[in-house]
């Protein structure tokens, strides 16, 4: 079989780390991992950006000398003047875009870009839209089956799916951590910075089942597309989206490379995840057509 | 200041689409009984006859139809959609409700004069998203996402022209991002994107503890009812959790959106439409909602006033919200 390589694509840090421990992990990446690209920017809330603008040109710095192409994330949903001008500038200051709301893709105005797991594109069709309109590359939204993502992937070499992660759920206006320490979004004095994964949430009951970060929710188990690999890979997919948490990514990266390259088996892959110290149980619902919290069996 | 003001009004069935029409409703909308529309309910919505009938019933009195293919189109299996869209045309609807780029795209091309509505589930919620698709498909409105505050309406109305804004004002209230959620997706593997339902009845159970009921979605606990306390319908963002320790309804309380008082701040800033959430709603419901906003609108529209006593009661007993409307919400 002449299958081809699957490339590893880091996708923003969605939550809100304090910026030395923001700037240390991107270094590491830059030195250790076996990653063909690093999305970074901040994606879900623009009160942090700031602190991310002193430290972000160096970031793209190490990491460009590190040997990862460098894409810049817009946020996911802008509703500001100010918030739309923050992705003009970016796309002005030429950094190769990943649009993950359509006012990005308005403003990239047909230059080649990547497209972000935020917008919708569930279909071959709304897939050809997009290429033709400059997207080079596309994370597909979480919430696809393998179906549809074999309808969609043969024959562009474009289509990227979240493989690994928690997957990214809802965006809102209203920030939720602000929220539960009863204060509003707009004097929220960063409570969010507290949670490394996302703020755990559980039913009240005691089960485990979002997360929260700022004004976006997030599976409380982790998306880990390791038994599906060689599926996604005959449909014509032709890279894999790790999305950060806490644990140790330069491993996650490892074990996500030897795997594409055939080195290590589902089994083992799923394995070595296992014994990380992942925020959640490993789950492959959403590419089951299941609900996207089934528990990833081996 | 006002440009004519136009109320859009659910029908779930072809007899709430004659209530709603016979109560005033400038437009009603609605869809056809599959997963083309975002109101997916087994006992909801129109077969192609109904739909023509409803049509020439509707324009006899003088209203307009609405026709929503809102969901979107599932790989593999577009033409499901584009027949919809070919007949929803046939049909004679006044205006298409489309949210996937690619089912805009088809009506535009297969249908180049047939006027098209942008749905919530788009989520274009700035300036450059709305001209995104008025430049390039001719979008004649685009229904705004409940997450704007009513001075950023004001701008994006204004910059979106000719372009058309539509509003939510009243009924169930989205607390995420519409067309954006996969909550229900990841729960019980039914999504109001690609099926057309959020948090079904068929993924509801309910179970007694002690004196209190407990309702699960997907088998999740989202809401435990006190002995006497109302059971409402269990919606994933609006249930009681648990985070840091404290129980509570941490994404929104069980609320409805009634923006009642809003509404001369909205027709002020050049808002032309002004929605009510209900397909799935029953016609005594939808008789005292629609006249009540129906006499709400033509008093703005002829500088009378506005009975908002009238308008708050319609929420008697219940809880409401002006949502992210209000900034404060956020």
């Amino acid at each position: 079989m002449t299958a081809a390589r699957l490339s590893l694509t880091l996708g923003p840090v969605l939550y809100n780390w304090p910026v030395a421990r923001w700037t240390d992990f991107y270094g590491r990446i830059a030195d250790e991992a076996p990653l063909d690209r690093v999305c970074l920017g901040e994606v879900v809330c623009s009160k942090r950006k700031p602190f991310l603008d002193e430290v972000i040109l160096d970031t793209v710095d190490r990491l460009e000398r590190g040997g990862k192409e460098v894409v810049y994330s817009t946020l996911a949903l802008p509703t500001s003047k100010r918030e739309v001008r923050d992705i003009g500038d970016m796309i002005q200051a030429g950094y190769l875009i990943e649009a993950n709301d359509m006012a990005a893709v308005q403003l990239l105005n047909g230059r080649p870009h990547i497209v972000g797991p935020f917008l919708n594109i569930y279909n071959e069709e709304a897939l050809a839209l997009h290429l033709k309109l400059g997207a080079g590359r596309v994370c597909l939204p979480p919430e696809l089956p393998l179906e549809s993502i074999q309808a969609m992937a043969a024959g562009n070499q474009a289509v990227e799916v979240f493989a690994f992660g928690r997957p990214p759920l809802a965006l809102s206006a209203r920030c939720y951590a602000a929220r539960s320490h009863g204060m509003a979004k707009d004097a929220c004095q960063f409570v969010c910075e507290g949670y490394d994964d996302g703020m755990e949430v559980t039913t009240v009951d005691g089960t485990p089942f979002l997360a929260v970060n700022g004004i976006q929710t997030l599976g409380y188990a982790v998306t880990a597309a390791t038994q599906q690999i060689e599926a996604l890979r005959q449909a014509g997919v032709v890279s894999l989206r790790l999305s950060p948490q806490s644990c140790d990514m330069v491993r996650v990266a490892q074990i996500f490379r030897a795997l594409a390259d055939g080195v290590t088996t589902p089994k083992e892959a799923h394995e070595a995840l296992g014994v990380l110290p992942l925020p959640g149980p490993l789950s492959d619902g959403f590419l089951r057509g299941l609900p996207g919290c089934t528990a990833e069996v081996d | 200041m006002t440009a004519k003001l136009e109320l859009v009004c659910p029908a779930g069935t072809p007899a709430g689409l004659k209530t709603a029409v016979e109560a005033g409703a400038h437009s009603v909308y609605c869809g056809y009984r599959d997963e083309t529309n975002a109101r997916n309910f087994p006992g909801l919505n129109f077969d192609r006859g109904e739909m023509r009938e409803a049509v020439a019933f509707a324009h006899q009195h003088g209203a307009k139809v609405l026709i929503a293919l809102n969901t979107f189109m599932r790989a593999g299996a577009t033409d499901l959609w584009k027949r919809g869209v070919d007949d929803a045309v046939a049909a004679g609807a006044d205006a298409l409700i489309l949210a996937d780029i690619a089912l805009v795209d088809y009506a535009r091309k297969a249908h180049p004069k047939q006027r098209l509505h942008l749905s919530v589930q788009a989520a274009a919620a700035t300036p450059e998203a709305i001209a995104f698709y008025r430049d390039r498909f001719g979008i004649s409105r685009v229904v705004l996402p409940r997450v704007l505050t009513v001075e950023e309406i004001a701008r994006l109305t204004a910059q979106a022209a000719p372009c058309e804004t539509e509003v939510f004002v009243f009924g169930g209230l989205c607390v995420m991002a519409e067309g954006r959620c996969l909550l229900s997706s990841y729960a019980t593997g039914k999504s109001p994107n690609m099926t057309g339902v959020c948090s079904p009845p068929s993924h509801v159970s309910y179970r007694e503890e002690g004196s209190s009921l407990v309702a699960s979605v997907g088998g999740f606990t989202v809401e435990r009812f006190e002995a006497g306390e109302p059971a409402g319908y269990p919606t994933i963002c609006k249930g009681r959790y648990m985070a840091d320790g404290n129980v509570s309804h941490l994404f929104e309380d069980p609320v409805s959106l009634n923006a009642v008082e809003l509404l001369p701040k909205l027709a002020g800033v050049g808002v032309t439409a002004f929605k009510i959430e209900g397909r799935q709603r029953g016609r005594a419901y939808i008789d005292t909602v629609v006249r009540a906003f129906r006499r709400a609108l033509d008093a703005l529209s002829t500088g009378g006033k506005i009975d908002f006593e009238e308008l708050r009661a319609l929420t008697e007993g219940q809880r409401d919200t002006v949502g992210a409307y209000r900034k404060a919400w956020r």
